[in-house]
């Protein structure tokens, strides 16, 4: 079985972000960088179904400059055998569209029986990019999984739909996977596996050879929330916030005496 | 402008959520036209033309169907514009039609601007805003981010699509969520603790605050995927609605999900070392605190 799954490094979340020159996106310099946390879920069921099988190859792909290839070296760690690298140092200027499209057209001649993706990067958050990707390929796609199973060449997974309800849905192969927070629980590279993966195959693509579509949205601008104000926030000594939060819960609610 | 606005329907049952794409609709001041997989039972209350085909044929998920039944309607009503709901139904659907159509899609929009559409990015740090390029455009709305100002009312004029039940995806069953556990809907209170608790161990400080209150402890997704909660303690989009008189978040983000169950608390105090946390979007009270040395000090002060 030949399983491919599509990671994408993102900036930590808890960074404090500045806009890019042109105020079309955030800077990147001086950000800590990782995999979107739901590709790993993605990386690790992969992992998990060919650990089932007991055999398979299992392609990472990712598209970006040349820093994405730590992202993609912490998914070869895991498990996943080589990696592909779509270089592009302009694909946040690419729009979902164009990203499936250009992995489309990697993609195309390798036949993949099972392709697992995040449900949705953590900076973007379009929640496209696989369900376009199967659309160009031609497979069926199920988003937003958080169970797996795989018997006798048919696939079951669950959905998670709102208010904690499930869907128990069956697709047969290929097809594409998004995956949700909580699906599996991700492995951490082991010191040998990282070792391992350092001798492990990743070759770069260049997005100008892949890509021939046009986007087809653009981003007039980026920019910071309008702040809603009111709130108050309190800093310094412990002492003090403690003493000031119980003032104002015995002022604003009805619940301290 | 021609809207068609994707209503959801889930076991039967129209869900309310799609009044939220008629309320987009108003906003850009476009005729709408609703399309609905759902039942004649439970039709939107909208004095419009309704689109409907019959879930007990097409079945709820069924995305090949779906699609065809909405290229059906688009092709009948050559609209501008086709939304959707950022909905576990509609991030998945609303990509195919836009593949289909070769239209561009803006998914989870919470605002719009001269034509062209806002969209968080990065855990609602910042926003983009986007701009179709063709003639017709696909859009999710982010849950809530839509109103109608006033009760919905009429009826539907309903144009009966023929369903079938053709596809590779194959519906098996729906599965409810545990049910037991704690019916956080109900408490005054609610401590909640979220990833900046750092470890399963600190969940014993939330409690204890929680305690010291008189009220229940909840959880963020992320604190419940990782075991350190019970899923029965869940505040979100995909656990439990709270609307306490007092909601502490402590170590939570405030990812949409999250804030989705329990922005109807009466006063939100969140405690984060992160002042830019969008969880402080929506705090009376912004505590910027290590949880470590803050939630001790606080139960300590109110068991005093």
């Amino acid at each position: 079985m030949k399983i491919l799954v599509c990671i994408k490094q993102v900036p930590d979340m808890e960074s404090r972000f500045k806009l890019n020159a042109e105020g079309t996106w955030y800077n990147d310099q001086d950000l800590a960088w990782r995999m979107n946390e739901y590709d790993e879920y993605a990386v690790e069921q992969a992992v998990q179904l060919r650990e089932q099988l007991g055999d398979g190859e299992i392609v990472v792909v990712s598209v970006g400059p040349d820093r994405v290839k730590e992202a993609m070296k912490k998914a070869l760690a895991m498990g996943a055998d080589r990696g592909v690298h779509i270089k592009d140092d302009a694909s946040h200027e690419k729009d979902p569209f164009q990203i499936a499209a250009a992995i489309a057209a990697y993609a195309a001649d390798e036949k993949f029986d099972v392709t697992f993706t995040g449900m949705q990067s953590q900076d973007r958050g379009s929640a496209q990019v696989g369900v376009l990707l199967a659309a160009h390929l031609g497979m069926q796609a199920v988003t937003t999984i958080i169970e797996f199973s795989h018997e006798g060449g048919m696939t079951t997974v669950h959905r998670e739909l709102e208010g904690g309800l499930k869907a128990v849905v069956r697709v047969p192969l290929p097809a594409l996977f998004s995956c949700q927070l909580g699906l599996n629980t991700p492995r951490y590279p082991t010191l040998p596996n990282i070792m391992k993966a350092k001798k492990k195959e990743l070759l770069t693509l260049q997005m100008a050879d892949l890509l021939k579509a046009s986007a087809l949205t653009t981003t007039d601008e980026t920019r910071y929330p309008e702040k809603r104000g009111g709130g108050l926030v309190l800093e310094g000594d412990v002492a003090d916030q403690v003493s000031q939060l119980m003032t104002i819960l015995k002022e604003k609610t009805a619940v301290l005496k | 402008m021609k809207a068609i606005l994707v209503a959801e329907s889930r076991q039967g049952t129209l869900l309310p959520g799609s009044y939220e794409t008629l309320a987009f609709a108003e906003k850009i001041v476009a005729e709408p036209v609703m399309f609905l997989v759902g039942s004649q039972a439970s039709l939107p209350a909208f004095p419009g033309r309704l689109y409907l085909a019959d879930a007990d044929v097409a079945g709820e998920y069924n995305p090949e169907e779906h699609l065809r039944l909405l290229q059906e309607v688009v092709a009948k009503e050559a609209p501008q514009i086709i939304v959707f709901l950022h909905s576990s139904y509609g991030w998945d659907l609303a990509p195919r039609l836009a593949f289909a159509l070769g239209a561009g899609q803006v998914s989870e929009v919470v605002d719009c601007q001269e034509g062209a559409m806002v969209v968080p990015a990065c855990n609602s740090k910042l926003r983009r805003v986007v701009r179709s390029s063709g003639d017709v455009t696909v859009v999710t709305l982010q849950a809530g981010a839509f109103s109608l100002a006033n009760e919905p009312g009429g009826s539907p004029q309903v144009e009966l699509l023929e369903s079938r039940h053709d596809g590779q995806v194959e519906f098996l069953a729906y599965e409810a969520g545990e049910l037991g556990g704690v019916d956080l809907s109900k408490a005054e209170i609610v401590v909640s603790a979220g990833r900046g608790i750092g470890k399963p161990e600190n969940l014993a400080m939330v409690e204890a605050l929680a305690k010291a209150l008189g009220g229940e402890y909840g959880a963020s997704r992320p604190v419940v995927d990782a075991g350190w909660a019970e899923h029965t303690r869940q505040v979100g989009s995909t656990g439990q609605t709270v609307s306490p008189k007092l909601y502490v978040a402590c170590g939570i983000s405030g990812a949409i999900q999250h804030l989705a169950g329990m922005k109807k608390s009466e006063f939100v105090v969140a405690i984060n070392t992160d002042r830019d946390a969008p969880i402080g979007e929506v705090a009376d009270v912004l505590v910027v605190a290590d949880l470590k040395q803050f939630l001790p000090a606080l139960t300590a002060r109110l068991s005093a």
